[in-house]
């Protein structure tokens, strides 16, 4: 009879490696959580997904019969952002396009306008936003109020520029959304999918009654963490390699950093979630809880990262919190990675914390896994 | 009661009528052109092993399910035609029966009789009537999920009965009732067949056909028998017989009882060595057999199991590969399982109460009792899968909860439920376990082939697990389980639903392991495979309640009402002594 003593032996850890890729890859529940999510993700971040204003209508109630409130609506209609423009002929009926959502913004121009305008004086528009969509709305101010200045700088050739303060975007002078949106993506992806592999890991063999099989059998617990580690800490580090290959290829986003140092900070960070994903794992008794187990640590997480949200603007207690999540970590590292070439020095600022979360979650998840023999 | 429903058939007394009925799923046969007839005032047993197509059977004529061909009239309807009128004329009890376990006794009645429509205030009568007949009035106000396994069988009868179907179909209702209830069931069946239901009781427990006035036999999805009980065993008559007081030599004898060509089938049974002769073959072998091992050949009456196994053709030989390629086992100490005081508790629930015993090396150790006595909680301490309250369990002198791996490869476990890994193929899950006991290089792959070889999974090798019968299963996992040839071997219940062909190649591998010294300790609630063991414990109510050998508590149960006692009997016996204990213990408390 072969025996084997001590806590890890290569035969049996191959033996688990090779059932936990079989069962990854041949149960559809995985499959769906391994391979849907990147192509989503891309597909909708690519095409859809946009913090730009386009597409809008706005309404135009012109009270002056002048030159210049004609060259402004001519400017309307040419700009680009601007789908259509109502000409409407009373306060009220702007108020109601308003209400009912059909344009995000509307000018009233006052009957003066020309006149003071001829008259050196600066002439009045009413604005109204529709504060229903804040952003857009706000957004959607800027741009009038820039062609507003335009006009006013050709009626008043003198007086120079509208906007006496020039604006200057480091990293990313265009504020393109996709170059922050993407890189952070690519640490949600690899997030996500590493955390619902391993949360379904042990949940799935206990559902069918081959854990306690497994729990029988000489292996250790160290074995049986490492053997559903490795698997997820493969895939994900894989997905997260592949959004910033899209990132950078398609995408065109420039990547600035080193990649050595980006690529053990995704390991790194990997691990971490792999241990927080089997704590899940092992107190779900179905695959089912282990699904709501991911989300209700997922979600919250990618919320309180700074994805979305910076981790400043958050009160206190939540900031401390903020520090506990691997992604806000990970998302400092990966967003200066690509957008400006972080120093070794910062990026070990934010790796060392993602190293203790790995070796607290890891050794809390051997914990939760030994605890349920109870 | 009287089935509202008047039955609108022509020809009397004909409940239900099947007319060459097929149901495939996908490309897999579960009834094949099944034609029968089930008759108003009688008991009709729907016998089969798991996979013979029963509960298909018994959907098609609820209505649950309509067949692939032929035809179906239940009361005089057609299951698909009138598909609205059978739910009002049957009634079904499925497996599971569907009661709301955070709801009271009284609330589930009240809501299954609103759901048939009846207004629940105006049916006391009933209700009463109902409660009455199934002994749970003083358990009205109980929630459903706090009833044992028994009475929750008996509240479904009463919700299934609660619309006074003409026809009643139960499917499985023994399963997980203890004994005792299970008597009840069948007394209160009794009752409705009296007043004129028809009532369709499905089982693979071949020993319950025996109580049916008539059976329908299934297997593979086809009708092998349809009648009496009584004269499908009366086939038999004068080919049962047995070995008495064979004693330690019984597995020896077995083996070689089974490789004489003049006998169809085999068991044994306590101390003894039950045998049925091929048909039409003489006692000359089987007596000379008898003299040679210096035993007495008593003929006996013949059972239903015995009869459905000579209608399949006669159970497997009797000489197990898998103990024959097996060195004898060595072991350090003579007890290779013991625990002392083991009790768990749940919360306020006590799994396992005080239970002690010690089980010797090469001893098949049986733990029966009913679903809930405590069983696999006792089974999973000793094994060191849940972590007793207090008290202690130890395999081959240890305690498997700290043990190291290679301790824990002394052990060999198959667990109650099919435990194979379902996304793996057949060849992968041996490989699996061959890795995961640490056997590597030539020595593993020689194993793997020697299991293919022995359990013959040759042709099943890249099927997913649960696509196969249900039998290919059970050897597969058995592979998997004694592929390390582990001294100790746990089963857990092992051959809950398997067909009895299934479980004499299973136990003859068990009978053979044994008599190379492995140690098996095997939970059933089978209480004749009970009779295969060395040593019995009878676990009730948490408690061990008997510790002995299969003769010895069949004799403690021997009456003048009953001269032979079934295990069964023994066990309703010790059962009811150990409640009049516990009367007795609480009323000195009051």
């Amino acid at each position: 009879m072969t025996r084997h003593n001590g806590y890890l032996s290569f035969t049996r850890l191959r033996a688990q490696f090779v059932k936990e890729v079989l069962s990854i890859l041949r149960d559809p529940r995985s499959r769906m959580v391994v391979f849907m999510p990147p192509l989503l993700q891309l597909l909708v971040f690519a095409f859809a997904a946009t913090l730009e204003v386009r597409n809008v209508d706005i309404a135009v109630h012109n009270q002056d019969a002048g030159r210049w409130s004609h060259e402004l609506i001519a400017r309307l209609d040419r700009a680009d952002f601007i789908t259509q423009v109502y000409r409407v002929t009373d306060g009220q009926e702007l108020g109601r396009l308003i209400d009912q959502g059909e344009v995000i913004a509307a000018l009233d121009i006052q009957p003066d306008f020309s006149r003071a305008i001829a008259a050196g004086d600066s002439g009045r528009i009413q604005l109204l936003i529709d504060g229903r969509r804040s952003n857009s709305g706000q957004i959607t101010a800027s741009y009038l109020s820039a062609i507003a200045a335009e006009v006013g700088a050709e009626a008043n050739p003198g007086t120079g520029p509208a906007t006496p303060v020039a604006v200057r975007n480091w990293f990313n002078p265009n504020l393109t959304y996709r170059w922050f949106i993407v890189p952070g993506l690519s640490g949600i992806l690899a997030f996500f999918s590493a955390l619902l592999i391993t949360s379904l890991s042990i949940a799935r063999e206990r559902e069918l009654g081959t854990f306690d099989q497994l729990l029988v059998s000489p292996t250790s617990t160290p074995e049986i963490i490492l053997s559903k580690s490795l698997p997820a800490l493969v895939i994900g580090t894989m997905l997260g390699l592949l959004m910033m290959a899209a990132a950078a290829g398609p995408f065109r986003i420039p990547f600035n950093g080193s990649f050595a140092l980006l690529f053990v900070s995704l390991v790194l960070f990997i691990l971490s979630v792999v241990g927080i994903g089997l704590m899940i794992s092992a107190i779900s008794a179905t695959q089912q809880q282990a699904i709501l187990g991911a989300f209700a640590i997922g979600v919250p997480s990618v919320l309180m990262s700074g994805f979305a949200t910076p981790v400043e603007n958050m009160p206190m207690l939540l900031q401390w919190l903020a520090q506990a999540i691997p992604l806000t970590h990970f998302l400092v590292i990966v967003e200066g990675s690509f957008l400006k070439a972080m120093a070794p020095g910062d990026i070990f600022a934010s790796l060392w914390p993602l190293a203790m979360i790995a070796l607290v979650s890891l050794t809390m998840a051997t914990i939760f896994v030994r605890g349920r023999l109870q | 009661m009287p089935p509202a429903t008047a039955p609108q058939e022509q020809n009397g007394d004909v409940a239900v009528v099947i007319d060459r009925l097929s149901k495939h799923f996908g490309s897999a046969p579960a009834l094949q052109d099944l034609s029968a007839q089930i008759s108003y005032g009688r008991l009709t047993g729907l016998v089969g092993p798991d996979g013979a197509g029963k509960t298909t059977l018994m959907r098609i004529l609820t209505g649950l399910l309509v067949p692939n061909s032929g035809h179906a009239r239940v009361a005089g309807f057609d299951v698909v035609d009138d598909n609205d009128a059978i739910h009002v004329a049957t009634g079904y009890m499925p497996q599971r029966f569907g009661l709301y376990e955070d709801l009271s006794v009284m609330e589930n009645m009240r809501l299954y009789a609103q759901l048939r429509g009846m207004a629940a205030d105006g049916h006391a009568d009933l209700f009463a009537q109902l409660l009455d007949f199934t002994r749970l009035a003083p358990f009205t106000g109980r929630l459903a999920g706090k009833l044992s396994g028994g009475m929750k069988q008996k509240l479904g009868l009463a919700c299934a009965l609660m619309a006074r179907p003409a026809v009643l179909l139960l499917d499985e209702p023994g399963v997980g009732v203890d004994p005792v209830s299970r008597q009840d069931l069948w007394r209160m069946v009794q009752a409705l067949t009296d007043e004129g239901m028809a009532v369709v009781w499905s089982t693979a427990y071949l020993d319950e056909a025996e109580r049916c006035d008539s059976v329908l036999l299934l297997n593979e999805g086809r009708l092998a028998y349809d009648g009496p009980p009584g004269e499908l065993t009366a086939r038999l008559t004068s080919r049962s017989f047995r070995l008495e007081q064979v004693g330690e030599r019984r597995r020896a004898v077995l083996a070689e009882v089974l490789s004489l060509d003049s006998v169809g089938d085999g068991v044994i049974q306590g101390a003894g060595v039950r045998v049925v002769l091929r048909a039409d073959a003489g006692t000359e072998q089987i007596s000379a057999l008898a003299d040679r091992v210096g035993a007495q050949l008593k003929a006996v009456p013949a059972r239903f199991e015995d009869a459905f196994i000579d209608l399949l053709g006669g159970g497997p030989g009797g000489t197990s590969a898998l103990a024959e390629g097996m060195p004898p086992v060595e072991l350090a100490s003579d007890v290779a399982v013991s625990c002392r005081d083991l009790t768990k508790r749940f919360g306020d629930f006590t799994a396992t109460d005080m239970v002690s015993f010690e089980v010797r090396k090469g001893e098949i150790f049986g733990l029966l009792g009913p679903n809930g006595a405590g069983k696999s909680t006792t089974f999973k301490m000793l094994c060191g899968l849940l972590k007793p309250t207090s008290g202690e369990a130890q395999v081959v002198g240890l305690d498997l909860r700290r043990a190291t791996g290679a301790a824990k490869g002394q052990l060999g476990y198959m667990a109650q439920k099919f435990s194979l890994y379902g996304l793996l193929s057949v060849r992968q899950n041996l490989e699996f376990s061959a890795g995961v006991y640490g056997l590597k290089g030539a020595a593993r792959q020689a194993r793997i082939d020697e299991m293919i070889d022995i359990f013959g999974l040759q042709p099943w090798l890249s099927a997913a697990p649960e696509s196969l019968p249900l039998g290919v299963r059970q050897r597969l996992a058995l592979a998997c389980a004694v592929m390390h040839r582990p001294p100790v071997l746990f089963l857990d219940e092992p051959t809950s639903g398997v067909d009895p062909i299934t479980r004499r190649e299973f136990w003859t591998h068990i009978n053979g392991l044994a008599r190379k010294g492995v140690t098996v300790m095997v939970t059933t609630h089978f209480m004749d495979e009970a009779e295969y063991c060395d040593r019995v414990a009878m676990l009730y109510r948490a408690r061990l309640i008997a510790l002995d050998t299969p003769d010895a508590l069949k004799r403690s149960a021997v009456s003048d009402l009953r001269p032979d006692p079934t295990m069964e009997d023994a066990f309703i016996h010790l059962v009811e002594a150990e409640d009049r204990a516990d009367e007795a213990r609480s009323g000195v408390a009051a």
